[in-house]
């Protein structure tokens, strides 16, 4: 019997018992439908959170603070005139970091893996206007090569270029007075910073991009390029001696962009050992990913359970039919039909069983998730635009079904198995 | 019947076989040493009452059993040495079968049924056809070739069968009480198809029945009783 012959009898004999093998679908369906949701549920929030992380950092850098000693001992620490710490959020006394200098950049760099070092200085805005137009608080985030911001218009600050440059939270589009997103691209805003000495300077950008909201970078701050980054460094500093000038408390760290996971915690170790702390982006949303995979994995296991349960309907389901064709088994084994093609012809029906399930039940997964995340999108989630909660991409698809057609094989080996062994004088005996 | 100047090998030749069913206690005796030579072309006809053996005997004969002694030749070639596939095959290629139930798949259509052979000979669809086809045309069933099996009335489905069993041209028709589900006159009908494959095909033909009228149309008839060959007569020529 050619292959093509068995899948064609295969799927002919599938819809002999119409209701059986449609009750069969059913509970397939059920399955397939879930996992399809729960793997969308993960897809979707994945993808955002791994867009976000491009917004809020490059992949091939840290975040380096010093350790101020008293962090880690109890009780008071005795003053030191020279030692001042900056508390970096949490309550007093915690997160204890200590300034650091250009030795200690000579320090970092000397780090093996360390392929690059440059000092942060945080730049605190006081206001940002165009034109002669209404000035309005804002935050100055820091843009680091290789990040990437979500935008409604324009293109990414060029970190390149010698051009001040600037991307403005959509949020500030109207209250700036521009009529859209695209008519702030290209404009010049003025952002205000006082220096050392309490005196006011603006320095002039050009907007080259609108970022949308997000939970990364980019929700409430101006996003500067390196030559405005520098400009609004320079204009707070003047005022400033050349020790409090060099001085900063974090330092970006460049390491090489291939290095995989262990290499980057080793880094992270002698860094650690050096008396230094590094933080990378997936550091800071590491948990946060680890808690969804977490989640999204019970919800796997809650429609495996399900298809579990499927898998003994296939096996029930095919056991009747080999019953029912006890006789027409028989007499294919008396015209020939040699063990292995009955098993095929059995097992091959239980596959077919499988993939019409999983189809109509990814295809309708598929079409629910898309409907509920279009209508969260308008609703629940509309502060958090690019945000789909079930997205689906093919190879997840594709695998939902391959998993399901395979678990429909499985299942259907015990049926074909006891059709191949069946002896064609019994079946034909058998009334 | 012309005397043969050297005798051709049987098609099918049995050798003192027997065939035991259970261990012990419950042994059963089906066969007890049966010796058969079938030669090509002939009608052989074996009787007896139910449970004398005779439909173990076709069963071996059709080398869908195995004797638990002796052996079954085909063509001269004992069986036991052909390995599975060539089992298989020799079944297929040289043996048709006629059952009394028919066993038809009733959801599938009269040529689909029809072709079931070589469709497990691995036959390509278009061919398939064709001499599926050209043995209901044979049966004068074409036109049915697209009805269900389940429509049709018990002679025709008995003509379907028939037609089933040659599709492959077969060498050898083992008929297992052909006429035995059918009223008389269609019982005729299907009889005469039989015997004139064998007369002007050339098709051997062996019927098991306890019908002996149907038994007396055969060349040779040979009866059984408890698992023994009791007579073996050959027809006189008309």
């Amino acid at each position: 019997m050619r292959a093509v012959d068995v899948i064609a009898s295969a799927v002919a004999n599938t819809f002999r018992a119409k209701t059986r093998t449609a009750l069969t679908v059913l509970a397939i369906v059920v399955g397939a439908f879930t996992l399809t949701i729960t793997t969308g549920l993960g897809t979707g929030i994945n993808r955002y959170i791994d867009d976000t992380v491009a917004s809020i950092g490059a992949d091939d850098v840290m975040t380096v603070t010093k350790q101020a000693e008293a962090a880690t001992t109890g009780g008071p620490t005795e003053y030191d005139p020279d030692r001042t710490t900056s508390s970096l959020g949490g309550a007093p006394g915690q997160n204890l970091v200590e300034r650091m200098g250009p030795d200690d950049l000579d320090a970092l760099a000397a780090i093996d893996g360390v392929e690059r070092v440059s000092p942060v200085h945080p730049v605190s805005a006081d206001f940002v206007r165009v034109g002669d137009g209404t000035a309005y608080e804002a935050t100055v985030g820091s843009f680091i090569p290789g990040m990437r911001l979500q935008l409604a218009a324009g293109a990414q600050p060029d970190a390149d270029s010698a051009q001040p440059q600037v991307a403005i939270p959509v949020s500030y589009v109207e209250p700036l007075g521009f009529d859209d997103a695209d008519a702030a691209i290209g404009a010049t805003a003025t952002i205000g910073v006082t220096d050392a000495d309490g005196l006011q300077t603006t320095v002039d950008a050009t907007i080259v991009a609108v970022a949308e909201d997000s939970f990364g970078a980019g929700g409430s701050s101006l996003t500067p390029n390196d030559a405005l980054d520098d400009a609004l460094v320079a204009a707070q500093s003047v005022g400033l001696t050349e020790a409090q000038r060099g001085a900063f408390t974090q330092a970006t760290v460049w390491f090489d962009a291939d290095a995989t996971e262990a290499e980057v915690d080793a880094l992270q170790q002698r860094l650690d050992e050096a008396g230094y702390t590094g933080t990378t982006v997936a550091d800071q949303l590491g948990t946060f990913t680890a808690i969804i995979d977490g989640i999204v994995l019970v919800l796997n296991a809650f429609a495996v359970i399900a298809l579990l349960a499927a898998s003994f309907g296939i096996v029930n389901t095919l056991l009747m039919s080999v019953q029912d064709r006890t006789r027409e088994i028989g007499l294919m084994k008396a015209m020939g039909m040699p063990s292995g093609r009955v098993f095929g012809l059995f097992s091959t029906e239980a596959t077919t069983i499988g993939f019409l399930g999983s189809a109509i039940g990814a295809g309708a997964g598929m079409l629910v998730g898309t409907g509920v995340s279009r209508a969260l999108a308008g609703g629940l989630f509309a502060d958090l635009p690019g945000f789909t909660l079930i997205a689906f991409d093919p190879v997840s698809i594709a695998t939902i079904i391959l998993v399901v057609m395979a678990v429909a094989f499985l299942a259907g080996t015990i049926p074909a198995a006891r059709a191949a062994r069946q002896d064609p004088i019994e079946s034909l005996r058998y009334e | 019947m012309a005397a043969i100047a050297s005798p051709p090998t049987p098609i099918i030749t049995a050798n003192d076989v027997h065939r035991s069913y259970g261990r012990g206690q419950n042994r059963f005796d089906a066969l007890r040493g049966v010796s058969l030579e079938v030669e090509e072309g002939e009608s052989l006809a074996i009787v007896g009452k139910s449970g004398s053996g005779k439909s173990t005997l076709m069963h071996l004969l059709a080398l869908l059993d195995e004797p638990t002694v002796g052996s079954v030749e085909l063509s001269g070639v004992d069986a036991r040495t052909l390995r599975r596939g060539a089992l298989n095959r020799a079944r297929n290629q040289t043996f048709g079968f006629v059952f009394q139930q028919f066993f038809l798949t009733p959801s599938a259509t009269v040529l689909e049924n029809v072709v079931l052979p070589l469709t497990i000979a691995g036959v390509g669809r278009r061919e398939r056809r064709r001499r599926g086809l050209a043995a209901l045309e044979q049966l004068e069933l074409a036109d049915k070739a697209g009805t269900r099996a389940v429509n049709l009335s018990g002679g025709q489905k008995q003509r379907v069968v028939i037609a089933r069993a040659l599709v492959n041209r077969p060498r050898v028709i083992f008929a297992d009480e052909p006429t035995g589900n059918l009223d008389s006159a269609t019982g005729a009908i299907v009889e005469d198809i039989l015997f004139t494959l064998n007369r002007e095909h050339g098709i051997t033909l062996i019927v098991v029945t306890h019908d002996d009228d149907l038994a007396a149309r055969c060349d040779r008839r040979i009866a059984v009783r408890d698992g023994l060959v009791v007579g073996d007569s050959v027809r006189s020529a008309a």
